[in-house]
Order: C-alpha cells, then sequence, then structure tokens
C-alpha cells in the first residue's frame, strides 16, 4: 500500500511533500518553483490501468489557473504557505507593515504585493496575510471596513435619502459611489470585497 | 445531488436511495437464484494479495493479511473445486482509490459461468444490467474499433512515439502526464478521449494483449485478449474474462507484474500459490466478469458519482 508521508516535517531539514494520494481542495504545492493552490482534483483510473490525479492549480503568486496531470502515488513538494491574521500597523510608501497580534512578530511588505488592497487598508484593522517562504504573498483586507469620509461635495439642497449617488474620497484614499445626503466627516462601512458603500456606522 | 450538506454523521445517500439499492440487490440475487448460480462467500483478509501493477492492496496490520480487492482468486479455486457456476456480492478494497467514482472500499458482484465464453457472459451482463437500469440496446466495440472511433491511431500497430504524438492533438487529453509508458499511455487517452465517445451502453471487446490480465489471448489474434468491459453513460461498470486457464502462463504474467513493480520500487505482494495449485489441478474452462455494484445502483439513481449510492462513503466511514 501506499504509505503517507506528508505534511511538514519538524525537524525543517527534510523537503516536506504529498503524494497524490493527499490531493485536495486548498492543499499547497510546489510546481514549476512557484506555490500553488489545489482548486480541483479529479482521480482518473481504469479498473485495471494507470490511475491518474487531473488537477486544476492556481498560481498563489500571479492568480492564474493551469491544470497538470500527474501519475497516481507521485509525489509533490510542499509549499510552505500559510494564512495568519496581522494586524495592520502603517505605511511609509515603500512597506506596508504588519504584525502578528499573538507574537508581535513585524513583517514589512512591499507595496506592490499589497497592491490595490491597500486602499481598504486602515492602521489596527486585522487583515488576512498568505505566508510563503516566510513572506508575505497576498494580503486580504476585512470583508467591511469602516472609514471616515475626507472629501465629498455637499449634497443637493432639498435631499432625502432616496435616489442618486456622488463620489466620496475616504481617509485611506479609496474612492466610492455613496448616496447623496452623506456628509464630510462621516464614517461609512464598506464592503471591501464589492467596493460598495453599505450604511452609515453607528460611532 | 441538490441541497444542503448532510452533517458528517449521516450518510451522503438518501435513505430513499438506500432502500433502492437493497430492492436492487434483492433482485440481482433473484437473477442469479433463477438460472441456478450459487451464491458462496470467500475471506475479505486472505494469506495472498494480487500482483496486478496498477492495484495497491491493504493490509491488515495485525496478521499482515491482505484486505481482498476482489474474490477472484478464492472463487477460482473453488471452481477448480467443482463447484459450478456461482457468483458473490462481497466487499473490495484498493489503496489509494477516491474519487467521483472510487471508494477504496466498494461493492463487487462477481460471478463465473462454466462453459460460457466471453459473447456469451456479455449476453447475461446485458440482461443482468436491463434489469437494473432497463432495457437500452448495448453497443460493442472493439478496443481498436473504439480508439479509431475517436479519431486515434491503431493501439496495436502504433509506435509510442506515434501515439504520443496523436495525444498532443486531442484537447481532452490535456496536459499529458509525464513519462508515461505506451500501456499507460493508452489508459490515459482510453479515460479522456475514447470513453466519453462512446455509445449510451457499450461493451469493450478484444483488449491489448498487455492488458490481458487474467484473460486468455485470443486464438485468431494473440495481440488481443478476451476480455470486455461494459460502460454505462461513461462509466466502467464491469470487467470480464474468458478465462485463461493455464498456471503456467499465469505465472509468467504475475512474474511480469512482479518484476515491473520491483522496477518502480514498489511493494512486490506474494503470487497466490494456492491459485496456481487450483488451477495445476484443472480450472474448468469458463468466463467470469466483476461488477461495480455501487457504480451500477448510482447510475440506477441518475447520480453523478457513487456517494449518491453508498450508506458511508470513505470520508464518512
Amino acid at each position: 500500500m501506499v504509505v503517507a508521508t506528508g505534511g511538514f516535517l519538524s525537524n525543517g531539514v527534510d523537503m516536506a511533500s504529498f503524494t497524490t494520494n493527499q490531493f485536495k481542495s486548498g492543499l499547497k504545492i510546489l510546481l514549476d518553483g512557484d506555490p500553488y493552490t489545489i482548486v480541483e482534483n479529479e482521480f482518473v483510473k481504469p479498473g485495471k490501468g494507470q490511475a491518474f490525479n487531473r488537477v486544476r492549480v492556481k498560481n498563489l503568486k500571479t492568480g492564474k489557473v493551469i491544470d497538470r496531470t500527474f501519475k497516481s502515488g507521485e509525489s509533490v513538494e510542499a509549499a510552505d504557505v500559510m494564512e495568519t491574521e496581522m494586524q495592520y500597523l502603517y505605511n511609509d510608501g515603500e512597506f506596508y507593515h504588519f504584525m502578528k497580534p499573538d507574537t508581535f512578530e513585524q513583517h514589512a511588505t512591499p507595496a506592490a504585493v499589497v497592491g490595490d488592497t491597500g486602499k481598504w487598508l486602515k492602521e489596527q484593522d486585522v487583515c488576512s496575510v498568505i505566508l510563503y517562504n516566510g513572506e508575505p504573498l497576498s494580503v486580504e483586507p476585512p470583508p467591511h471596513v469602516t472609514l471616515t469620509v475626507t472629501q465629498t461635495d455637499p449634497g443637493l439642497k432639498g435631499d432625502t435619502s432616496s435616489g442618486g449617488s456622488k463620489p466620496a474620497t475616504l481617509e485611506t484614499g479609496a474612492v466610492i459611489q455613496v448616496p447623496l445626503f452623506i456628509q464630510e466627516g462621516e464614517l461609512l462601512k464598506v464592503d471591501t470585497r464589492t467596493g460598495e458603500y453599505v450604511s452609515r456606522a453607528k460611532d | 445531488m441538490a441541497g444542503r450538506p448532510k452533517p458528517d454523521w449521516a450518510p451522503a445517500a438518501d435513505i430513499t436511495a438506500l432502500r433502492y439499492r437493497a430492492a436492487q440487490l434483492a433482485a440481482i440475487r433473484a437473477f442469479f437464484a433463477q438460472r441456478h448460480v450459487v451464491e458462496v462467500e470467500t475471506p475479505i483478509l486472505a494469506a495472498a494479495g494480487v500482483t496486478d501493477i496498477h492495484i495497491d492492496g491493504l493490509r491488515e496490520a495485525e496478521s499482515g493479511r491482505w484486505l481482498q480487492s476482489s474474490p477472484e482468486y478464492a472463487m477460482k479455486r473453488l471452481l477448480a473445486a467443482g463447484l459450478g457456476d456461482c457468483y458473490q456480492i462481497t466487499r473490495a478494497f484498493r489503496a489509494g482509490e477516491q474519487g467521483r467514482w472510487h471508494n477504496p472500499e466498494f461493492t463487487l458482484l462477481e460471478w463465473y459461468r462454466l462453459g460460457f465464453d466471453a459473447e456469451a457472459l456479455m449476453a447475461e451482463v446485458a440482461e443482468l444490467v436491463a434489469e437494473v437500469l432497463g432495457v437500452l440496446p448495448i453497443a460493442t466495440q472493439t478496443y481498436a474499433e473504439s480508439f479509431a472511433k475517436a479519431g486515434l491511431p491503431d493501439p496495436l500497430t502504433t509506435s509510442h512515439a506515434d501515439m504520443c504524438a496523436a495525444a498532443r492533438q486531442h484537447d481532452q487529453a490535456q496536459p499529458l502526464p509525464a513519462g508515461l509508458e505506451y500501456d499507460g499511455l493508452l489508459d490515459w487517452l482510453f479515460s479522456r478521449v475514447v470513453v466519453p465517445c462512446l455509445p449510451a451502453r457499450c461493451f469493450i471487446t478484444r483488449f491489448p494483449a498487455g492488458q490481458a490480465v487474467l484473460a486468455r489471448l485470443s486464438p485468431d489474434d494473440p495481440r488481443t485478449a478476451e476480455r470486455f468491459e461494459l460502460f454505462c453513460h461513461g462509466v466502467e461498470i464491469a470487467n470480464g474474462f474468458h478465462e485463461l486457464t493455464d498456471p503456467d502462463q499465469l505465472r509468467e504474467r504475475f512474474r511480469r507484474d512482479q518484476s515491473r513493480r520491483a522496477e518502480s520500487a514498489r511493494p512486490v505482494p506474494d503470487i497466490d500459490e494456492r491459485l496456481l495449485a487450483a488451477m495445476a489441478s484443472g480450472l474448468p474452462a469458463c468466463a467470469g466478469v466483476a461488477l461495480g455494484i455501487d457504480r451500477l445502483i448510482a447510475l440506477g439513481l441518475d447520480a453523478d458519482g457513487i456517494e449518491a449510492a453508498m450508506a458511508f462513503s470513505w470520508d464518512r466511514a
């Protein structure tokens, strides 16, 4: 029988690997030197014949999705990828600085890695950070953030809460569409997944 | 199956599906009772496993005995002992075989008919399948014909390099696995390119001699073997042989399997000497077939995987 050998080894010297038997969605593997996550795993086997695993994998650096076929039983190197919660501290123009709340360990993340996500990051907010070989690979903002309106044109006179919208700039630099009654200095709840206004925040 | 995911303790299958399964098993037993085919039971844990290159056995840790991947060897010993026509519905085990249509523990129906050849047994398989899935015409294609119909070269005459080149032309075959031997390449092309082209119900006959397993070679064309398979809606349902009865030829095949396993640094199970001794004492001329019950029931339920037909599949067992 095929003996499972996967998982990370505690001594950190031997290269951890997975056999195709352990393939499942979400498993992080190394292909051609890049970290990938398994999106789909299909087991193909004629009863008396060679077994295969046809997998769909997503490159964690580029987001590109590709297909690969393995002979079942083959081993693939594990990618040292982990998802962790970190608190956003500040950015100095070049780097975004994050901290692990439990250990106070800090990570400086190049602005290029943070990319467009930066416009949702408010100091002290907790984000989901994917680490590859201990270095941040990507940053996910919280699903909802509360941000102050720093600039928006005054609403038209007599306007009520119904209909119409206007652009508003938030404290992080993000620009979103808001209802006409929203004023500068107000706190708004924003959905970072859609980039849309949700409601006024309580305080 | 639609609907919310079931909690972990609960069967993935609907209760109505399990009742349907019970009714089908009763109908299958009645099918064999009518034909005076005797039900037998053989050990699930036995001293010998199989040497098949592509079947990895599971072993019981305490005794080192093998969970049987099929009841074939034990049933052939019963045939050699004079039992006559017989069938068995049993659990079979194959390490690592898990997917939409695979479960490492599954239910096999296996039966043997004295004096039958492949055609006679195929006719009986068709009758049994009609009992469960209803009557529908069944096409028959030889393995080579099925490749031709899928636009692939002749698997019996084409070189490895030419078959690789042809494989690269088919979208369905991409991405091609690396480092395949010829039979492995045929397996991949058959699964990915040929099977999706098959009619709703189709027998495949005359497998290449390299995939004979325990079938005898065709006397009129020894490049092929008297092995057949049944596919229903693209799912492999049954595998049958006009059985090889010559123990020396079988020992040769077992040894070849063992050396190929050794070459690829995989476990090399011992040859089942009790099977070979039984064959030496005289295995009557017969044909035999194994049919995947979980898959048949799942197709009867119009399901898209065997989980719908099993009480507790691997992840819930």
